[in-house]
Formats: structure tokens, sequence, C-alpha cells
């Protein structure tokens, strides 16, 4: 039996020559991510903005009316600005409403326009059943906010702390950095696209910390290891040496991890969305980033193969040295 | 590295088997398959987004409690010094509760040392804490202040009890197995599963139920009660909408009335006379007695019933109300009045809860995320199937068969441990199964690799599993990493996801890298193959 081989053996693609442009388009990238999350900002769900969403099913109907909520609703005092939009089966909304500084800390406020917006959507449309409410008071969603940041930033230092204790210190910056790219442009997908953002994205991008990592691992470890057994190579191309002799992996890897993810993103619920589609994004981006920035990095920030050269040794060495002048 | 002793493999089968034998019950819940009742039948729970229900985060006001903490204080503090017998009466004056501090004046300075002996007992609680301090201020101004350490007992106090009250509220709904946990020092987490209609919850939890009785203060000017100025000792409570004179208040004196916790009974009713519900409540012996005495004192006089601060009606002691029994009217329909017999049985809550957080899933939509999610889940472990035993041959299927024993053994160990499966959860488990694999590609690979140097086939294996196992345990490590910090982060539904994917990383080490290099081991025993089609 053939087996199948999506990489073939032995490639030799320079990949570090086109290093520079790469990098200068990553940090351009990284550059538009943050710009587009501070102009246009992220479309914050309920967990963030706080106020009130509602999911609801139009039983028995091919179409939920969206055109005909958005007038029934927004005419509702209680409502402003009301983001009604279809989720998941065409007959599915979820409307989603701010809740108005009179409701904060006020439940029955809450309840009130839950049962307003209900009656409206029930008025003509008797079968309407009403699969779930969600509701968040500013406090809540103004906490979710900072220990999300906390979260994001914690797991990434950490990670980049162990990996400078396997490594050296030069792994750990150059893990650290492709993982604010790979937040960054995630963050910033959200942003321009203008998805939503919520409690279930921040899961998503703390797994992609983890998952994205795993790649930039397998070049790191076979970067260490050709150090040691290639002493006099030059360092670009022994890091294309090393890039190339993990590319199956990296390939392998990612790949399974996407024909895993795909059919949960074509088949799966639809509130997972948003959190198959953001790992699966950060899928990608984790990838190009082990190769293109957690690679290249390490020659600007001076790695050599005396990194790696046991401490015994260079002990021994000064010791010899000392003597030898004595 | 290829060595297993027969202990050794007794050992991991046995390990396996039994994780995996515990995911039997949840995988069967769905069949007709009946697991004899003798065998223990671990079962995972499923989350509120899967199940359906309510989750509702409740948050108390500390200020609250300090504010009814200073209150009663005044009351002891009142009682204490006034003493037994008259001529040992303390007498005090302009009493003040400003800044959380209550102080008041010794009308004799003589008088200090003697109170502060009096006080002295009272300031301290059952614990070892100290609850209060006592200073005074030029000579005859004593003030108590509340300690921290007493401040965070009362909160404390308030909120455990605030749990057992709410729990005797939900329990009376006959809902079936709700969860109450405290979280973080004022907040309480209520997750009632498969409720249709939360608003009945709500409305309960949203009830402090704090009844109270006091005498109506008929010498208040109307017109000034209605401009919330009140005479002194005394104060301005409105009335309560569902009342006939909603819209305008009612003035009672602050102190002296009684509190209506000590009840032994609630019950929803009608009145006799004009069939209008009402809640008849039974005080216990010593409530009946201060309700009896407050009632003889003032026949003939207007008293307030207060619920939460609102007045519902003010009727008239028209004689001694001895039996301990009352009625409380004051426009209820029968369910408002069912509620409140209900918040009253089950006692006043210490503290008002608000609901600061509120998700509810209709039980259908769970149903079908479950479907979808095994949907996705079944055709995209097919895939990963397929890409392996495609690209690594036998490689694969060993790889094939520790994907299954992986899957098996995550969701046995997650009933085993009794966690929680949530929607993100079902998303940690495609995520576990799209990564577990990575660990042999990455051994496949490197044998593969050893084999192109020209490695002998043992020699090859041995050394792809040695080698690759470095990249193998850091990549789970910084994934382990990320998802403690996920799991600290989340809450519910994220938390799921969480729980999985930890599991899963120790889960996936074992399946496919132990138990995958004992079956290769095997086969390198027995089939002593010259080269290796990899």
């Amino acid at each position: 039996m053939r087996l199948l081989k999506l990489v073939p053996d032995d490639t030799n693609i320079k990949f570090l020559k086109l290093r520079i442009p790469f990098f200068v388009v990553s940090l351009l990238l990284i550059a538009a991510s943050w710009a587009a999350v501070f102009t246009q900002g992220l479309n914050y769900g309920v967990d963030f903005a706080g106020g009130q969403e509602i999911r609801a099913t139009f039983v028995g109907e091919a179409e939920a009316p969206v055109a005909e909520l958005r007038q029934t609703v927004s005419a509702l005092e209680v409502v402003e600005d009301p983001v009604i939009q279809r989720f998941g089966e065409p007959n599915q909304v979820s409307i989603r409403v701010k809740l108005p500084a009179e409701a904060e800390g006020q439940p029955e406020f809450a309840a009130m326009m839950t049962e307003q917006i209900t009656a409206a959507m029930r008025d003509g449309h008797p079968e309407v059943r009403i699969d779930g409410v969600d509701s968040v008071s500013g406090k809540v969603s103004g906490e979710f906010r900072n220990d999300a940041a906390l979260a994001l930033v914690a797991a990434m230092l950490a990670v980049a702390i162990y990996i400078w204790i396997r490594f050296e210190w030069q792994f750990g910056a150059g893990a650290l950095f492709a993982l604010f790219h790979d937040v960054s442009l995630t963050l910033g997908m959200f942003a321009i696209f203008q998805l939503e953002f919520s409690l279930q994205i921040i899961a998503a991008i703390l797994a992609i910390i983890g998952y994205s990592l795993n790649d930039t691992i397998v070049v790191y470890d076979r970067i260490r290891e050709n150090l040691k057994k290639f002493r006099k190579m030059d360092l670009t191309d022994l890091l294309d040496l090393s890039v190339n002799e993990t590319l199956a992996r990296t390939v392998m890897t990612s790949l399974t991890l996407f024909v895993a993810l795909l059919p949960l993103l074509i088949f799966g619920p639809a509130s997972l969305f948003g959190l198959v589609a953001a790992i699966t994004l950060g899928l990608f981006i984790g990838t190009y980033s082990s190769v293109y920035m957690a690679a290249p990095i390490l020659i600007w920030l001076g790695v050599t193969s005396d990194s790696f050269v046991p401490q015994e040794s260079a002990a021994d060495l000064q010791e010899k040295k000392a003597r030898g002048l004595t | 590295m290829l060595d297993f002793p027969t202990w050794k493999k007794i050992w991991l089968w046995g390990l396996t088997l039994i994780a995996a034998a515990a995911a039997l019950p949840t995988l069967l819940a769905s069949t007709n398959i009946d697991i004899p009742d003798f065998l223990p039948q671990p079962t995972v729970n499923l989350g509120l987004d899967l199940a359906g229900g309510s989750h509702i985060l409740l948050e108390a006001d500390p200020a609250q409690v300090a504010a009814q903490r200073l209150e009663n204080m005044e009351e002891t503090v009142r009682t204490t010094l006034r003493g037994s017998v008259p001529e040992n009466r303390i007498r005090i004056g302009d009493v003040s509760t400003a800044n959380g501090e209550l102080s008041f004046m010794v009308d004799n300075p003589a008088d200090v040392d003697r109170a502060r002996e009096l006080l002295l007992p009272v300031m301290n609680g059952t614990g070892l804490v100290r609850e209060w301090d006592l200073r005074v201020e030029d000579g005859q101004q004593m003030i108590l202040a509340p300690t921290g350490d007493g401040l965070d007992t009362a909160v404390d106090q308030a909120m455990e009890t605030a749990i057992e009250v709410i729990r005797r509220r939900i329990d009376s709904l006959g809902t079936r197995e709700p969860t109450i946990i405290r979280q973080g020092d004022t907040r309480i987490v209520v997750q009632v599963p498969g409720l249709d209609d939360p608003d009945q919850l709500k409305a309960l939890l949203g009830q402090t139920a704090q009844l109270e009785f006091k005498m109506v203060d008929q010498s208040a000017l109307p017109s000034d009660v209605q401009q919330g100025i009140a005479p002194l000792g005394s104060e301005i409570f409105p009335y309560a909408e569902s009342s006939q004179f909603a819209g305008t208040s009612v003035a009672v004196r602050r102190l002296g009335g009684i509190r209506g916790d000590s009840l032994i009974n609630a019950q929803q009713s009608f009145d006799p006379q004009t069939n209008e519900p009402v809640v008849s409540i039974t005080f216990d012996q010593q409530g009946g007695q201060r309700f009896a005495q407050l009632s003889t004192q003032n026949v003939g006089r207007l008293f307030a019933i207060i619920l939460d601060g609102n007045v519902l009606s003010t009727p008239v002691f028209n004689e001694p109300i001895l039996g301990g029994k009352a009625q409380i009217s004051g426009g209820f329909t029968t369910e408002t009045a069912n509620n409140l017999a209900i918040s009253l049985r089950s006692g006043a809550l210490p503290v008002d809860l608000s609901v600061i957080e509120e998700r509810t899933v209709g039980p259908d939509l769970g149903a079908d995320s479950i479907r979808k999610g095994m949907l996705a889940m079944l055709i995209g472990s097919a895939a990963v199937i397929a890409l392996m035993i495609a690209s690594y041959g036998r490689f694969g299927v060993y790889a094939t068969i520790a994907l299954v024993f992986n899957v098996m053994i995550l969701l046995g160990i997650m009933a085993g441990l009794n966690t929680t499966l949530t929607l993100p959860g079902i998303a940690g488990f495609v995520l576990t199964i799209g990564a577990a694999v990575d660990a042999n590609v990455l051994i496949n690979e490197r044998i593969r690799e050893e084999r192109k140097r020209g490695r002998r086939v043992v020699a090859a294996v041995e050394n792809g599993y040695k080698e690759a196992s470095r990249a193998i345990y850091d990549a789970n490590i910084t994934n382990f990493i990320a998802g403690v910090l996920l799991f600290m982060f989340g809450t519910g539904p994220v938390r799921g996801f969480a729980v999985v994917l930890v599991i899963g990383l120790f889960t996936s080490v074992f399946t496919a890298v132990v138990l995958t290099r004992m079956w290769v081991a095997g086969w390198l025993r027995n089939a002593r193959p010259n080269d290796l089609s990899l």
C-alpha cells in the first residue's frame, strides 16, 4: 500500500529568505489589527457589553420575519437600538438589546423587557418558541472584560516563561511574540468583520494560545537539536533546515485539527460557530506564525550554538583557560 | 523503551478498560440497553446549555447588612442601657447612625463608665472576633464602630442564611436538583435544570420577605408625610404598588415594632368577608407573645404591615390578638399571595439579593445541539482516522484505536469525576480528537526520519518514541497551562470546555504515546519485520 505523503521527502524551501518582507507584513497586520480594535471596536455580545439577548425559533415557519421584527421590537418603548439577526436555522433569530441605565440592578426591569419583546414576537406569530434568554448586568460584563484581558495576558506570559525555562530566553521571547501575533490577528479579524465577541471567543483564543504553540515547539525542538549537531552551520541555513525537516509534522498536525474542526463548523450547533470559527482561524494564523515569526526572530535575538553547550564543559573551558594563564 | 513485561501490560490494559467502561453508562443512556444495577453507573452531567434550565447569579449588598446590623445595635443599646429597674436607667440622646457608626450622648457624664461596662458584653459576638469598637469622645459621646472582622462575619452569616432560605424556596417549587453555591464573598449562583418558566423562580428570589409590624405615627401631619418629612423617631414608608393607596406614603414609629421572622407557618387563604386573597400567618411562641403585647398596648391604633420596605396595609388593632395568628392583606392576587406565603415560610432573606446575570436555555435547543455536535464529531473523527491511516498505514491504525480509547477514557473519567458536559465541552471533545493524534504524527514522522537515516527497524521505532516525546510533553504542558488559566477564568459553559481540554491532554498522552507504544512493541516482537512501510 502506498502511503499518502502530503509533504514530499527532503524539501528544501528557503523559507527564511523572505523573512524580512513577511515579518514586515506581519507587523503591519498586527498594527492594522490593533487599529481596527481601537477604531472600530469589538462587537461585544451581552457577555461583555451587558444587556439582554433573546433567541427564538419561529416554529412552523420557513423564515423568521427579521424585517418585521426590526419594526415591532424597535417600536417598543423600553428598547433602543435592538440588534436583530438570523441565528442558526433560517427560522431562528437572536435579538440583542441594551439594558437602559435604570435597569442596572433592577431585575424586574430586565424581566419586563423580556416579556415585552416576547409579546411583540408572539403578536402574529403565536408559535414562537423562546430558546434562551441571557441577561448580563453592566457590573458583571465589566468584570468579564477585565478577567478576559487578564487571562489572555497571563496565559501568554505563563507559556512563554515555560518555553524560556525549557529552551533559552530567545525561544521564550520568540514564542511570546508569535502568540502576540496570533492573538492580535484573531482580535483584528473579529474587529474588522464585526463578528460577535463573547466569552466563548476568549475561550477559543486561550485554546489557540495552547495549540498554536504546538507547532512552534516542534520547530524549536528541532532547532535546538540541530544547533547541537551542526555547530558550524550558518544560522539562517540551520533554521531553514529545521523548518523543512519538520514541515511534514507542521502540516499534518494542523491538518488533523482542521479536518476535525471543519464538520463542527459546518454541521455543528449555531451557538458554537463563533468558538469553532475562532479556533480554526487561529489554527491557520498559528501555523504561519510558527514558521515565519517564531523561527526568524531567533536570528535577530542572536541565538548561537553556544546557547546549548552543556554548562559543565563551558565551566571546564574557563577553568582550563584560567590555569593556562597562571 | 520497547520492553513491556507482562505485569505492565496487564496494568495498562486494566487501566484502559476500566476507564473506558466508565463511559458506558453515559453512552448507553439513550439506548434501551440496561447495565445491571449492582455495577456502579457513573454518568456525565449535562450542563444547563445542553439540558435546558436557568442559571441565575445573585449579589448581595454588604452595605445593607451593615446598616441592618447598626439598626439592631441601636435597639440593643437602648434596651441594655434602660436596665431592668428605672433607677438604674442611663439616659441617652442625640442618637445617630451616620458614617456607619452608632453614636450617642450620655446625658450624665458620670454614667459613661457604667455604660461602657454594660455595653462590653454585647459588643462581642459568639465567636472569638471582636465585633465592635467602643470609643468615647468629649467625655460623654460614645461611639460604637463595627470592626472589619465583625462585619465580615456578619456578611458571611447573612450569605449562609441566604443560601439556606433560597434552597427552601426553590424546593417548594418542586424542581429537581437545584445547584446553589456561594461565589466569592457576596454572590450566590443558582442553577435549576429543566425549568420552563424562570419567572416564578426569579420572583421568589427577588423577594426578601422581610416582614415587619410597626405602629403608624398618627401624630404626623399628612402634608409633611407626603413630602417625605418624618416626625422625630418616625420614618416614612411608601405604600406597596399592589395596595389601594399606592403612590402615597405613611409615617411609622422607627422603634418598638416587631419583625415577622419568627413564623412557624404561612398559608395563602381567602378573607372570609371580602373573599380577597390573603396570607395567614402563625407566629411561634415568642413571636406570638410579642405580637400579643404589641396589640394589647395599642388597641384602637393603626399599625402598618411592611414587606420589604413597602407598606401592604395599615389595619387597626380592634382587640388584643392573643392566639399568635394574623392575616395579611394588601391587594394580593392568588399567585402573589401564594409566592409571599412560600417566601415567609422559608424565612426572610437576611439581605436583598439582586439578579446580576441570568441565562436561560430552553430544553429543545439543548437536544438539538447534542445531535448536531455528535454528528460533527463523528464526521470529524472519520476524517482524522482516514487521514491517519492513509498517511501512516499500520501505525495509523494504532493511532486510530488509541483515538477511540481516548474518547472513551475521557468520557469515562468525566463520568467518574462527575463533571459537567457543556456545549463548548463538545467543541473541546472535537479539539481533543484533532489534537490527540498530533503525538502520533510526531512519533511516526520521527520513525520515518530515523529509518531514512539508516537505522534498523527496532532502533528507529525506539528512537522515534524517545526523540518525539520531548516535543510532545512540552506541547502538552503549554496546553495544560493555557487550559488551567481557561478553567480559572471561565464560568459555566466555558469552564466545561476547559475541563474537557485539560482531562483530554492527560488521556491523549496516555493513549497516543503509552498505549500505541505497547501495541507497536508487541507487533515488532511477534512479526519481526525487516522493513517498515511508513
